[in-house]
This record gives C-alpha cells, structure tokens and sequence, in this order.
C-alpha cells in the first residue's frame, strides 16, 4: 500500500478512538468536567499529563533542533524535565491537597483577593492561547504534508475532533483521550527510532544506540564519526557547545520552573484522588516523558549522520523524492553555487537572507530558482530543522507504514496539548471569571453550560489563529515558559512554603516579574530586533532564558513587600498549614 | 494531629527535599552545563561524560529523584500518622 493510504487508514483510526472514548465519557457535573470527578488513577493520569505537555513542539522540532545545534539543545532536554522533578516535590501534592478546580482558584483563595484571582486569570488564558496558536498550526502542517489536502481545511478537521471531545467530556474525555494518545505518539516516535538505531549502531535501544560502535565494522563510536563528519565539513561539532554558559543556565532555569508554572499542567495534579497520588503520578508522568526524551537526541544524531552521507555529494538530478518534496514544501532549498550539478552541504548559512525566497522558476538541474543572494560559504543547502522527525523515516528508507505512522504520532501529540489548554482557557473564563467574579449565584448546571460555551468559542479562536498565524507566534511560544517562570512559580512557591506571604506581595510580585519579562522580550524581538545579539542583552542573558531573572525579581520584590506590609489574617495561615499535611 | 506532631513532620519533608534538589542542581545544572567541559574529558562508553550527563543522565536522575521522593514521603506520612484514608 502507499504510504498516503496508509497515512489515512492510521489518522482515521486514531481519530475514530478518540471519538469514541469521548462518546464513553462524557461529563454531567462540573466537577466531571474541570477534574475528570477528581478520581483518575496515578498511571493513567501520568500517560494523560505526558500527552498534555509533549507537544507539537516537542515531538516535531526538538529531535530537528537538537540535530542541527548539536550539544546545545541539552537546554531543552533537561530543562522541560527537570522542571517535573520541581512539580512533584514543591507543588503538585500541595495544590492537590487543597483541592479546588484552577490555578486561579489557588492564587485567589490563598491571597484573599479577586485582584490576585484576576491577574492569574489573565496569566492563564494569555499564555494558554499563545501556546495553543502553534499546535493548531501543527495539526494544519501534517495534514497538508501527509495528506495533501490544504493546511486551512488540517486545522478545521482538528477543530472538530477536539471540539467534540472537549466540549462533550471536559476534563474526563480530554484525560482519557490523552491517555490514547500517548500511546500513539510514543509507539510513533519509537518505531522510527529503533529501527533506525539498529540499522546505523546493531543495538535496538536509542538511548544507548547513541553511544554505540558504528554497525559498519569501523569499531567508531557514532557520536565521534558524527563529531569527524561535521568538524570535515567546516560545520560545528556535534558534541560541543557554542551557547554561553550563564545563558544555558538561565535558558534552562526558566524552561524547569516554566514547566512547573504551567496552568495546563498544574490542573492535571487536581484530577487524581489523593495527595500521595500526585506525588507518584508526577514520577509516572516523567517516566513516560523521559522514554521520549531520551530518544529525541539519538534520533537527533542518527537523522544528522543521514542527512550528512545521503545528501552532500549528491547528484541533483538523482535525487531520492523525499528531497523534492520537502523542497517543493519549500522546506529545503538548493542553489548550485559552484554549478556541477552536485548538492555540496557545509558548515555557515547557504543563503543571504538564511530563508529561501523561491522565484517561481525552475535552475538547470531542475532545482527550484531563489531570490535569495548567497554566501561566501561553500554551503549550498538549506533544511528547516521543523522537517527532521517528519523526514528522517523517508531519508532512511523506513517502510510505508512507518511513515504513516509518524504522521498519526504528529497529531496526536499536538490535538492532546490543544486540548488540554483549551480546557485550561474554557475552565478559566466559567469557573474564575463568571462563578467566582460576576456572577456568583450561577448553578452548577448553568456553570457547566458556560463552560461547555467556552470551550467552544476558545476552539474558534485557536483554529483562527491557526488559520491566519499572526507573525509573532512562533517566536512567542517559547516565551510562554519565560512568562510562567516569571509569574506563577514564585507566587505558588511562597504561597505554600512561606506563611507570612501576603497578598500585596504575590501582586507587586507577579506584576514585576511579568513586566519585566514582557518587556526584555518584547523589546528584542520587535521594538529593536538588530540589538538581539550577546552584546546588547543584560547579563548575556538572551530573551530565551530572561524568565530566571524575571522569577528572581518577582521573589525579591515579594519579599521585600511582605516585610513593609501586613501578614495574611489567621484563617489564611491555618490554609497554608492544612495544605502541608496530606491527612 | 498535633501542632507540635506536624511541624516535625514538615521538616522532614524540607530536609528530604533540600538533598534531592542539592542532586537535582547537580546532575543538570552542574553536570549538564557549568562543568561540561571539565567531565568531557571523561568518557562513558561511546559518551563524553558531560554530554551523557546533559543529554541523556541528568534525566534518569530526574526520573529516580521522584520515585525516591514519592517512597521516603510514604514512609514519613506514616511515621507521622498523617497519611490518608
């Protein structure tokens, strides 16, 4: 069978799943609806919470990333884990054992304040929505490459499926369609990965195929061959650096404690029944994600050492036809500096600006033509790094129904995380906004039709934004870390391990941390995009990792605060002592 | 349970907290990136030390760090008599 066909067959089987375990659980209450009832069991609720975090992001482009930057991309992989091991010891059974619905909930009650409540709410649904614009924009992305129907009609038949099981099971559908689609996404990403690590290494495990002998009979280690080949070829080598130190540290800083502030997590910890659950569902939830992390740098590696021996030396005109595709998606571009017909792949940028700009006419070779100028450099190739994970089954000669299969993995990994912000956004505007603010005398029916009504709209405006991605998306999404290191961490920390916390504290504090953070980014990447370069940023900190300083101004002006201003009234300091003990 | 009774029971849980997230800081932060050079000197099979440590061992780390924090906070709940039903 062809690869397309069997592309369709495994999304369409995928899809009829998640449908019909929505159908199987559906939601009557709100409590159904916000926290799946509040008994989901600590396996389940661990696959469910890996589903939620692992994101288009990370099953796409982190592998593509961490090929192409080599050492560096250490940043992602050990910061959105270790940020778990911050969850599971500073938060998750605290906030489980108070046991209300939202973050916002948590921040309300425990600064008796609908000013703090409402600064949270707009924490949530602003980093929500920035977060939930790239994964509908993922959907449209593989729907086009895999089965050729146009990205806009991807992103409104993604629309539908998790329309349908959000609206229908809330928290309950979501949590238990996750757990489908970990096992999707995972099974999808392993498969390539093994197969590919026993092809280049004899050993069947990625993780340790990465520090294997190549299978060649050279008796190389892969990674030293892979340092050898890229060093040969005036790139980078693989193992070593080029970030700076203290901006790795800050980068990394501000992704664990991001990861730990994320709303869409967080609400995940309230579904399971007891306080000593969320401790182990969080050591479940990272255990399923470190199967895929630790995967994503050898299939990083494995795809690089492929790319390297299949394309640089090249005939053009053989080219295999996973490589016009990709450039007729625009996606890999050519330009035969040297004209001989021979793709050559080095080390620096090809092209002069680095993203093709294709003229719409074909080159001698048959090579789509670029407006683009060129470089000094001997390089005449450009990849996008998003195409890696998508491609490398294709480069390696996987047969069809693994390819099928990545695609499947794709969507389950970004409709999973849009749900669950989703969720997050629809929770946020019924249960904060209308029950809790402006209209308090709401039933739970009523309440619940809300959030039903919700849902559907935030639906709407994600799959707009996946529609008409507005520029600054992409640069925006890894920020939403920065913004929740910045402001939701501190305030949560101190208001769980520090009694005297106050709320004109956990307000200057989140608004400071926001600010600032806000601000840097803003400031480099579209006040004054020339200056975003190691010489101007404070500190060598680039706007990546500024969230870490922004975290430590929020704790230093919190701090501060609460010394000059009143300490919390009694039944506030007997919450905080409760949430400390699990029975 | 007494006041007295919880207090012990939650600097137990700060002091078991403060040597898994002294690990935490170590394995990642001090491994991964402030000494990565210094242990690439050092080789694990077909890794350099650091390189292990930044891409694949901090987070088998991570992942024994909660498992640890889950068992010992188990055996602290009883000991106080605080666990749930």
């Amino acid at each position: 069978m062809s690869a397309q066909l069997l592309t369709y067959l495994f999304v369409g089987a995928s899809f009829t799943l998640y449908i019909g375990i929505a159908i199987w659980s559906r939601s009557s209450s709100t409590k159904e609806f916000y926290v799946a009832g509040g008994h989901v069991s600590p396996m389940a609720n661990g696959a469910a919470t890996a589903a939620d975090w692992m994101s288009a992001a990370s099953f796409l482009s982190m592998a593509g990333i961490i090929a192409f930057e080599g050492a560096d991309g250490a940043r992602y992989l050990m910061g959105w884990t270790g940020g778990y091991v911050l969850l599971a010891l500073l938060l998750a059974p605290y906030l489980r054992k108070f046991s209300k619905f939202t973050v916002p909930d948590f921040v309300g009650d425990r600064y008796y304040s609908q000013t703090a409540r409402l600064v949270a709410v707009v924490c949530v649904i602003f980093i929500s929505f920035t977060y939930v614009a790239g994964q509908m924009r993922g959907v449209g992305i593989v729907f086009s490459r895999f089965l050729e129907v146009d990205i806009n009609t991807g992103v409104v038949i993604g629309m539908g499926i998790v329309f349908f099981y959000a609206v229908l099971g809330g928290m309950k559908g979501i949590t238990y369609t996750q757990v489908a689609q970990y096992c999707v996404l995972i099974f999808a990403y392993l498969v390539p990965a093994i197969y590919i690590s026993i092809a280049l290494t004899g050993n069947p495990l990625p993780m340790l195929g990465l520090g294997s002998e190549m299978a060649d009979g050279s008796g190389v280690y892969l990674l030293d061959r892979l340092d050898g080949l890229t060093t040969e070829l005036g790139m980078a080598a693989f193992t070593a650096g080029n970030k700076s130190t203290i901006d790795m540290v800050f980068i990394t800083a501000a992704l664990m404690a991001g990861t730990a502030g994320l709303p869409h997590v967080i609400v995940r910890f309230f579904t399971v029944p007891r306080v000593r659950d969320a401790r182990i569902s969080a050591g479940y939830a990272l255990v399923f994600i470190a199967l895929l992390y630790t995967t994503a740098p050898a299939v990083a590696a494995f795809a690089r050492i492929n790319i390297i021996n299949n394309v640089d030396g090249m005939i053009y005109e053989d080219a295999p036809s996973w490589f016009s595709k990709w450039e007729d998606s625009g996606l890999i571009a050519w330009r035969d500096k040297n004209e001989d017909g021979v793709v050559q792949y080095r080390g620096g940028n090809a092209l002069q600006p680095a993203k093709p700009a294709f003229t719409g006419e074909r080159g001698a070779s048959g090579e789509r033509l670029l407006g683009n100028s060129f470089t000094a450099s001997e390089n005449e190739l450009y990849i996008d790094r998003d195409i890696i994970v998508l491609a490398h089954p294709e480069i390696a000669q996987l047969p069809n129904w693994v390819i099928a299969l990545v695609a499947a993995g794709g969507l389950a990994a970004a409709l999973s995380t849009a749900a669950g912000l989703l969720l997050v956004i629809s929770t946020a505007v019924s249960h904060d906004l209308m029950k809790k603010t402006f209209k308090p005398g709401i039933t739970d029916r009523q309440e619940l039709l809300f959030a039903r009504i919700a849902a559907a709209v935030a639906i709407g405006i994600a799959g707009l934004f996946g529609i008409y991605p507005p520029g600054f998306v992409a640069e925006v999404v890894a920020f939403a870390f920065g913004l929740a290191a910045a402001s939701f961490f501190p305030v949560l920390l101190l208001g769980i391990f520090y009694k005297r916390m106050n709320k004109e504290a956990a307000i200057t504090g989140m608004i400071t941390g926001l600010v600032f953070t806000f601000s840097y980014i803003a400031y480099f990447k579209f006040v004054n995009p020339a200056d975003n370069n190691p010489d101007h940023w404070w500190f060598g900190i680039s706007p990546e990792g500024i969230g870490t300083l922004g975290m430590l101004a929020n704790f230093v002006v919190s701090l501060v605060v609460c010394r000059f201003t009143p300490p919390p009234p009694a039944e506030v300091q007997a919450l905080v002592e409760s949430i400390r003990v699990p029975g | 349970m007494s006041e007295k009774n919880n207090h012990a029971y939650w600097q137990a849980n700060l002091r078991l907290m403060l040597v898994l997230l002294v690990i935490w800081f170590s394995v990642s932060f001090l491994a991964g990136i402030i000494f990565v050079d210094f242990l690439n000197q050092f080789r694990l099979f077909g890794y350099k030390l650091g390189f292990w440590f930044s891409q694949q061992g901090s987070i088998y780390f991570f992942v024994v760090l909660i498992f640890v924090y889950t068992w010992r906070m188990n055996v602290l709940d009883k000991k106080f008599g605080v666990e749930e039903e």
